[in-house]
């Protein structure tokens, strides 16, 4: 399946630049913010150089680049952008417009903390700082998968009429080199086909009105229509997921299981610090200890009963967040998670561990660290002092 | 108007509806002042038409006509713009556009 001619070194930002030639899309309109200003620098090379065919709209902030994405993905077109951070912040404003318009625009987001204090390092703030703005979310752990995420999101988004954003750990993932398999551009081509929406702003033959003044007659409906879009989006995700497994032969899915079949004890988490965590994982099981990782992919739509399912027999589980959701008791991710067991006869004992804010590293021995924490904690009388665990924070 | 509303499992994906419905929706009921035109003083310039955010201004054969008040929403934008109305110093019996209180139409 894999072309050895195909296998190339790129950093994140550059398999997902290369994705996005390949994608070939009618408009592109970006404006750069480390550490994404890569992905569309790169591609503005491409657009230089007449590899794509793209429209390419050089905006004055990332606020018009979201807008002119909205305005060309209303118009018809498969329109893409990249942002990070402070960008993702300023653009917030138009992302709940795209996903209530129902705009397929797939967005690459370089995970990167958000100001202040001001830093350009990596942690989950900026994408959670969104989560509810009806935009599916992608989190990868490498740079293969940010380019094969890039590729079945255009499909995902198309099938689902949703915006979609992949992300990668700033730094760690966008701008370090790994090992990656590229898909041949024609296979690309023709495994994402035309795209065709069933109503478009340019269609003399059908014409529409798109974001009307929707008050309080409507406006629940409408938003209903949206709701319900993403949760059917998670059947679109698992049924694209196969469909490229069976094409290209990498598997993917809302989450990965990693040693989870006897695990006793586990790590849920996001992005590269699953890599790391999979190296403990590998150590503790050497020394007969029943740990495993569950590394979340798909963070929107929320995979709440596969995700409760997979973890129900686990006896204790440390809830990893790379992002902090300020005295709400638990971070993002642990407070999704939990919601999603409560209730629920069988359900681990969790614990949530914040760690990484700003780029903060986090060692394979403090990661060992965790899972013997919660190994202890499987005996009863063990308890926590606190709901959340600051790791790696000098007090 | 008078039809059942849609539920939502009724409406189409996005928000999209038919083109042209702005027309349908009468804005002109909040207007708190209203444009009255004096046709003896208007020299037919149109800036009020080119001014106007919302298409208001009637215009005939290049000749103002008066307002469509099913959609003007009152905002001045037009007697504050028209040259004469500049040129007379807003003395109410010279201009070619005063604003009045909608209230009075409403009687």
């Amino acid at each position: 399946m894999v072309d050895k001619n195909l296998t190339v070194a790129k950093t994140g930002n550059e398999a997902m630049a290369e994705a996005m030639r390949q994608i070939n899309p009618d408009v592109v309109a970006a404006y750069p913010i480390t550490p994404a200003t890569e992905i569309a620098q790169i591609f503005a090379g491409f657009v230089a150089d007449g590899l794509v065919h793209t429209e390419f709209v050089r905006v004055e902030s990332e606020h018009s680049a979201m807008s002119a994405a909205v305005g060309a993905a209303a118009a018809g077109g498969r329109c893409m952008t990249a942002t990070s951070s402070q960008g993702l912040m300023l653009m917030s404003e138009i992302l709940p417009i795209a996903s209530a318009l129902r705009l397929p625009i797939v967005m690459p987001e370089v995970n990167r903390t958000i100001a202040g204090p001001i830093n350009i390092h990596c942690d989950h703030s900026d994408t959670m700082f969104v989560r509810d703005s009806g935009w599916m979310q992608v989190y990868c752990e490498d740079a293969q998968e940010a380019y094969d995420s890039v590729l079945m999101g255009i499909k995902i988004a198309e099938k689902a009429m949703l915006p979609m954003m992949v992300s990668t750990d700033g730094f760690i993932i966008s701008h370090c080199m790994a090992r990656v398999d590229l898909i041949p551009d024609e296979d690309v081509t023709k495994y994402l086909g035309q795209y065709k929406p069933e109503t478009w702003l340019l269609n003399p033959d059908k014409k529409i009105t798109l974001g009307g003044l929707d008050l309080q007659d409507y406006y629940f409906e409408h938003k209903m229509v949206a709701i319900d879009a993403m949760y059917k989006s998670k059947a679109i995700i698992k049924e694209c997921c196969e469909e490229f497994a069976g094409k290209f032969g990498r598997n993917y899915d809302f989450f990965e299981s990693y040693e989870m079949d006897d695990a006793e004890t586990a790590i849920l988490a996001m992005g590269s610090v699953c890599g790391t965590a999979k190296v403990a994982v590998d150590n503790l099981r050497k020394d007969g200890k029943k740990v495993g990782l569950v590394r979340m992919r798909v963070f929107r739509p929320f995979p709440a009963e596969e995700l409760a399912k997979t973890l129900s027999n686990l006896k204790t589980l440390a809830i990893m967040d790379r992002s902090d959701a300020m005295s709400a008791g638990e971070a993002p991710l642990a407070i999704e998670t939990k919601a999603a067991l409560y209730g629920r006869k069988k359900q681990p004992k969790t614990h949530n561990y914040v760690f990484g804010l700003g780029g903060r590293d986090i060692k394979v021995e403090e990661i060992e660290d965790v899972y013997k924490e919660m190994l202890d904690f499987t005996q009863p009388e063990k308890n926590f002092d606190r709901k959340v665990t600051y790791l790696g924070v000098r007090e | 108007m008078e039809n059942k509303k849609m539920g939502w499992k009724e409406l189409p994906d996005a928000d999209s509806m038919s083109a042209g419905t702005s027309t349908e929706f009468k804005t002109g009921d909040w207007r708190s002042q209203r444009p009255v035109f004096h046709k003896e003083n208007c020299i037919h310039c149109l800036r009020c038409w080119v001014m106007c955010p919302d298409v208001s201004i009637i215009v005939k054969d290049g000749k103002v006509m008066g307002y469509d008040y099913d959609h003007c929403k009152g905002c001045g934008i037009c007697a504050s713009e028209c040259p004469i109305n500049k040129k007379v110093e807003f003395e109410k019996d010279k201009c070619a556009i005063t604003m009045a209180d909608e209230k009075e139409f409403q009687k």
